[in-house]
């Protein structure tokens, strides 16, 4: 985790957040393991997701996931390798789980990146952002999508 | 009604087989070594100095004055925090004697001078179990900060149980995820490089999930000291402990 007085992320983005509580509650019924449409309307970067994914202070990924990151040490225990997951999952059951795990596992450590209501003394630097940006989730989405074994 | 049964049920130590761990259990051979040896671990600096203190005359008197030799503390810290017409904790303990008996002011939070008081106490108990104080005021504060515990909070929003009841002993990136027992407080923190309270300690897991963290001091944090002691009842205290 961020140590206290660590930079804050990059720009709030409550828009878009609103934008996707709606999509969230749109969404069909069939649909519910999967958010399909992409949160920008535009496909994301994979090697700007990977960067993100592997940064401990943006991402936060490898606090609790390890994954094929030769180069970064320390790789959490607390979660699922991420090796694999775009073979395992589809794009939008992707966006899903890093939206808003908690959707699927309610009790999940697994923080809600696009979060911004609901939630208990969010320290000032943090308020009304959510971890990413939606820009930000679809770039790491896109990276994702390309680890396939 | 639950809750007050579960808080009381809380002091009676467990009889059923014991898998608390303290931090020092599952930190590493050097870590440990460091804290075994008196002559390595940089907390009794802390002891030293608040030996001292407890003779000096602030304000007129000194804590010997009423109290006499420090080792008069033994038990003492084990039991805190108490409750003394509000829950107080042993850092509230020191500045209150410091502002009624002594005549002095109060010392800030994490001051040189508040952390060797502290750890001088806290030390005459090391060795003895933690027995948290039968006071029954105390139901409804540990009860209060068990709640505390189980919120989550922050921009990550996860509770203090999610990582130190359900995922202790994994790996937090480099990090071990200790149980959580404030079995050596003050203690000296590697990371640190210095001695720090417990307060500052669940203060720094709040930064960690982006929480505000409360107050030095605060009700919640006293409440979250006093479920814990209570939690880890029976444990021995370490003060001064080291942490990685
Ligand atoms: C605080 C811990 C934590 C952080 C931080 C975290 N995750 Fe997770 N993640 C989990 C856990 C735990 C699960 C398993 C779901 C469950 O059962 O709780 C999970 C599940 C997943 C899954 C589904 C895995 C599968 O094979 O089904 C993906 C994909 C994923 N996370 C990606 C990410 C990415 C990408 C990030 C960073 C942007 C991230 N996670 C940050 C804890 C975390
Ligand atoms: C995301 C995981 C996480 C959360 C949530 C968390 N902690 Fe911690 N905690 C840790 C880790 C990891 C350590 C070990 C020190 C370190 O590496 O920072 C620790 C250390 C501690 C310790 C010191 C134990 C010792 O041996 O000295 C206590 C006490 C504690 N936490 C209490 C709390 C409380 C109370 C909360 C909620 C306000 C909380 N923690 C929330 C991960 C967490």
């Amino acid at each position: 985790m961020p140590k206290p007085g660590s930079a804050p992320s990059p720009a709030p983005s409550l828009a878009s957040a609103v934008a996707l509580a709606v999509l969230l509650t749109t969404q069909p019924a069939a649909a519910q393991d999967a958010l399909p449409d992409s949160l920008t309307g535009t496909k994301g970067d994979p090697a700007r997701g990977r960067a993100i994914v592997a940064d401990r202070r943006r991402g936060l990924c490898l606090l609790c996931h390890s994954g094929p990151f030769p180069e970064e040490r320390f790789q959490g225990t607390l979660a699922p390798d991420l090796s694999g997951a775009g073979a395992r999952l589809s794009e939008g059951q992707l966006r899903l789980r890093i939206v808003d795990a908690r959707r699927l596992v309610p009790d999940t450590i697994m923080p809600s990146y696009f979060k911004v209501e609901g939630l208990t003394r969010v320290a000032p630097a943090f308020q009304g952002k959510p971890v990413l940006s939606a820009a930000e989730i679809e770039d790491v989405v896109a990276f994702l999508t390309t680890l396939r074994d | 009604m639950r809750r007050l049964a579960l808080a009381l049920a809380l002091v009676v130590l467990p009889a059923e087989a014991d898998d608390r761990r303290s931090g020092f259990d599952v930190m590493g051979p050097d870590t440990q070594a460091m804290q075994q040896d008196d002559t390595a671990n940089p907390g009794i600096l802390w002891v030293r100095d608040g030996e001292a203190l407890w003779t000096r005359a602030d304000g007129g008197k000194s804590c010997a004055a009423c109290h006499g030799a420090v080792e008069s503390m033994r038990g003492a810290a084990a039991r805190y925090p108490v409750f003394d017409g509000a829950p107080l904790s042993l850092e509230q303990r020191i500045n209150r004697c410091r502002t009624t008996h002594q005549g002095a002011t109060p010392l800030a939070y994490e001051s040189q001078e508040l952390l060797a008081l502290t750890a001088v106490v806290a030390h005459q108990s090391r060795g003895l179990p933690i027995t948290p104080d039968a006071d029954p005021h105390l139901g409804a504060v540990r009860a209060e900060g068990e709640r505390l515990f189980r919120q989550r909070q922050g921009q990550l929003d996860l509770a203090c149980s999610q990582c130190h009841d359900d995922n202790a002993g994994k790996r937090l990136a480099g990090n071990l995820i200790p149980q959580g027992h404030p079995t050596g407080y003050p203690v000296y923190r590697l990371e640190w490089q210095g001695m720090g309270s417990l307060q500052r300690r669940l203060r720094n897991c709040q930064g960690a999930v982006r929480a505000e963290p409360y107050a030095y001091g605060s009700a919640e944090l006293v409440a979250l000291e006093a479920y814990l002691m209570a939690r880890a009842g029976g444990m021995p205290l370490e003060t001064p402990a080291v942490r990685p």
